[in-house]
């Protein structure tokens, strides 16, 4: 293993605001410093990239002292919020600006992919434009003759192929400048994003290539999205950004779950916000996982524990009769929901609750968790994302428990042959 | 510090991003390993700007015929400017020709970076391509108008027997790159300059039409030196002896000094080599301003 992309005291500085006549005071400053051989004036100050907050300064740091490296064949994926620093980190990685500090260092032929379908021409035929882009994402010409049939094929347009493109729906389009794109022949590929296009079936087929290009043709990857499936489908590693600072680099699991944590600064149940009228009657006071408390670590449960939530409520004396029920989340779908009662009871004061999910019953990945309570009368008080926890994945190198899937189908199918 | 250099060899990376390059850094070896695309702008240009037109590459004919009807008339018949003893058809159309290849050139190139923005901020290339790639186009359009002109001299040589084909034609050539090479040098430094600031654009636009007048397009250069004696001024305008040298390649007989391309060249060079310069240092962070 070697590096093929190594990042070293990587910062990127930024100017905020109109450009015009204040800012020609700051170039004739600058100017005037470097004539004298001191350092930029402007360097020394800017403060750390938080949108969401009222700056001082004019500049920010839009990345600051980025250290990573990446080795030949990895799939690296880089996740972060909004203005975290990742695009500007691909711009970097892809020439298209230059950092204010430090520098890149590549091995090999770097190709990129911010967007599908650069320099498409709407005048040109699919065939034209073809040529064009693969030209623009430095392909000779002698190269995407070889790979024409290849990528014709990849898209699925072929009977619109000498149709200009602006007649085409924007799914072909898209596919047409995905498989260009795809077919690009450099040891290293940098993608932004460009999965959330197409249908489903054209999605999947792309993220199929792009496994493939890593397996097989021992490319490297950096595929930068907010779609943490993907990610976690595809890349071994992951760093996570957060204002324009490296937080995480780690095994891609490892590194969603702390982007999880990251995206709230709640450090109990109590600070959760609740849905709904209930939310008048009772508290929630504490959440614990197997007695740990999830909010303020990154929880991680081995496969053969049994899982154990336990709720400590306060209701007050008015609290109607209550049903009070977990739900387990996955990427957005539930899973199922556990409910203390099958029918409604009187508590009062504080009192605790616990839920179990029996060992050996989900597989590895992250799950979400959701509580709500619910009356007879339909008052409730909800909230489907409260915290993440993490089974891990020791099955993954015996082959007999493979961990496809979400549950242990064992624990509750059979299958036999006669 | 010795360490680190040597350290720096033994892991061969191909490629340093960094913030700055070296100030000589031309990039003309990446340019040639793009060439391919160089060309595919070239070909999408011309396709582009004829799809979905009827006359096509003919509409190039149209402009320079206007133009030397109104010259004709504004300057041969009010104002009896006089065309050097040449017939007054070709000499207007030859400058009108070598004028709208040094336009359409500069015009092209001094907008590659703010017209590009898209492009450029997505995907690299060696940015140089596009102005080279405007130059070529235009190269296309200056064939098809030259074509015009050379119908219209083989017109006067049929009815008035008059031949001005002649070994000076082999000048044509030198004469067309030094105007690339002058509108190109001067768009790499104008591109390079509104990428911030825009007010150039506006100078620019009219600074150009009174380039005209301060060129011999319409008039010949030995008329003016007959009439004012400031008119030495205008050899400092390096188009002025390409255009002289464009009708002496193109007419031969008119009186035509070799040693005034010479000045004209070392004007190109500077231009050239400081707009290449200016080009390479601003496509690095232009992205952060257009």
């Amino acid at each position: 293993m070697s590096a093929v992309i190594k990042v070293e005291n990587l910062s990127k500085q930024y100017r905020l605001g109109q450009i015009g006549t204040g800012t020609i005071g700051h170039d004739l400053n600058r100017w005037w410093a470097r004539l004298k051989g001191v350092e930029d004036p402007y360097l020394k100050i800017g403060e750390t990239n938080d949108r969401s907050k009222k700056g001082e300064s004019d500049y920010v740091w839009a990345l600051t002292d980025i250290n990573f490296e990446v080795q030949k064949g990895e799939v690296m994926g880089i996740i972060g919020r909004n203005g975290a620093g990742k695009s500007t980190l691909l711009k970097i990685l892809s020439k298209t600006t230059a950092p204010t500090k430090g520098n890149i260092k590549i091995k090999g032929k770097i190709a990129s992919l911010l967007e599908v379908g650069t320099g498409f021409h709407p005048d040109l035929s699919g065939r034209e434009n073809i040529f064009l882009n693969g030209a623009i994402l430095g392909m000779t010409k002698r190269e995407i003759q070889s790979k024409f049939d290849q990528i014709v094929d990849f898209s699925g347009v072929e009977r619109y192929i000498d149709t200009p493109v602006k007649r085409y729906s924007s799914g072909m389009y898209v596919r047409l400048a995905f498989a260009v794109a795809a077919h690009l022949e450099s040891e290293i590929l940098i993608l932004d994003e460009v999965l959330a296009v197409g249908d489903m079936e054209f999605q999947k087929k792309c993220l199929n290539k792009m496994k493939d290009v890593s397996l097989n043709d021992g490319r490297t990857v950096l595929f930068v999205s907010h779609n943490l499936t993907a990610i976690n489908q595809l890349c071994d590693n992951s760093l996570l950004l957060a204002n324009g600072k490296v937080v995480e680099i780690n095994k891609t699991s490892v590194v969603i779950n702390k982007y999880y944590q990251q995206n709230s600064s709640i450090q109990q149940i109590n600070e959760v916000k609740f849905e709904g009228l209930l939310n008048n009657y009772l508290q929630f006071n504490e959440f614990t996982i197997n007695d740990t408390n999830p909010f303020s670590n990154e929880l991680m449960v081995h496969p053969t524990e049994k899982i154990e939530c336990k709720l400590i409520i306060n209701a007050n004396n008015n609290t109607p009769p209550i049903r009070i029920c977990l739900a387990l989340f996955k990427e957005n779908v539930r899973l199922f929901s556990i409910s203390d009662y099958d029918s409604y009871e009187t508590s009062i004061g504080t009192f605790s609750c616990s839920f179990t999910i029996h060992n050996n019953t989900l597989r590895s990945g992250i799950y979400q968790i959701g509580i709500g309570v619910r009356t007879v009368d339909d008052i409730w008080t909800w909230n489907e994302s409260i915290c993440s926890f993490q089974v891990s994945d020791i099955y993954a190198n015996n082959f007999q428990q493979l961990d496809y899937g979400i549950f242990n189908a064992n624990k509750f199918s059979s299958a036999k042959r006669q | 510090m010795e360490k680190l250099v040597t350290n720096e060899i033994n892991e061969n990376w191909t490629e340093v991003i960094g913030a700055k390059n070296g100030l000589l850094h031309f990039g003309l070896k990446d340019v040639w390993q793009y060439r391919d695309l160089l060309i595919l702008f070239v070909k999408r240009d011309f396709i582009a700007t004829y799809k979905q037109t009827i006359l096509g590459p003919l509409w190039h004919f149209i402009q320079p015929v206007l133009t030397t009807i109104i010259f004709l008339i504004l300057f041969n018949k009010i104002a009896n400017i006089s065309t050097d003893g040449i017939l007054a058809i070709p000499f207007y159309m030859s400058g009108i020709t070598i004028w709208n290849y040094f336009l359409a050139c500069l015009n092209g190139t001094s907008s590659t970076f703010v017209s590009n923005a898209s492009i450029f901020g997505k995907v690299y290339f060696p940015r140089l391509v596009i102005p080279l790639s405007v130059i070529i186009s235009n190269l296309i359009k200056f064939a098809i108008q030259f074509l015009l002109l050379f119908s219209v001299l083989i017109y006067y040589w049929i009815t008035l027997g008059k031949n001005y084909f002649s070994w000076s034609w082999l000048l044509i050539p030198l004469i067309l790159f030094m105007v690339a090479a002058l509108s190109l040098g001067l768009g790499l430094l104008i591109s390079s300059l509104t990428t911030k600031y825009r007010d150039l654009t506006v100078l620019i636009g009219f600074g150009l039409q009174l380039l005209m007048y301060a060129t011999p397009i319409a008039y010949p250069l030995s008329y003016l030196m007959a009439k004012t004696k400031y008119a030495y001024l205008i050899n400092y305008n390096p188009l002025t002896s390409i255009v002289e040298g464009f009708r002496f390649a193109v007419f031969g007989n008119i009186n035509f000094q070799y040693n005034s391309l010479l000045y004209s060249c070392i004007i190109i060079v500077i231009t050239l080599f400081l707009g290449i310069i200016v080009f390479n240092k601003t496509e690095k962070n232009f992205m952060d301003t257009v």
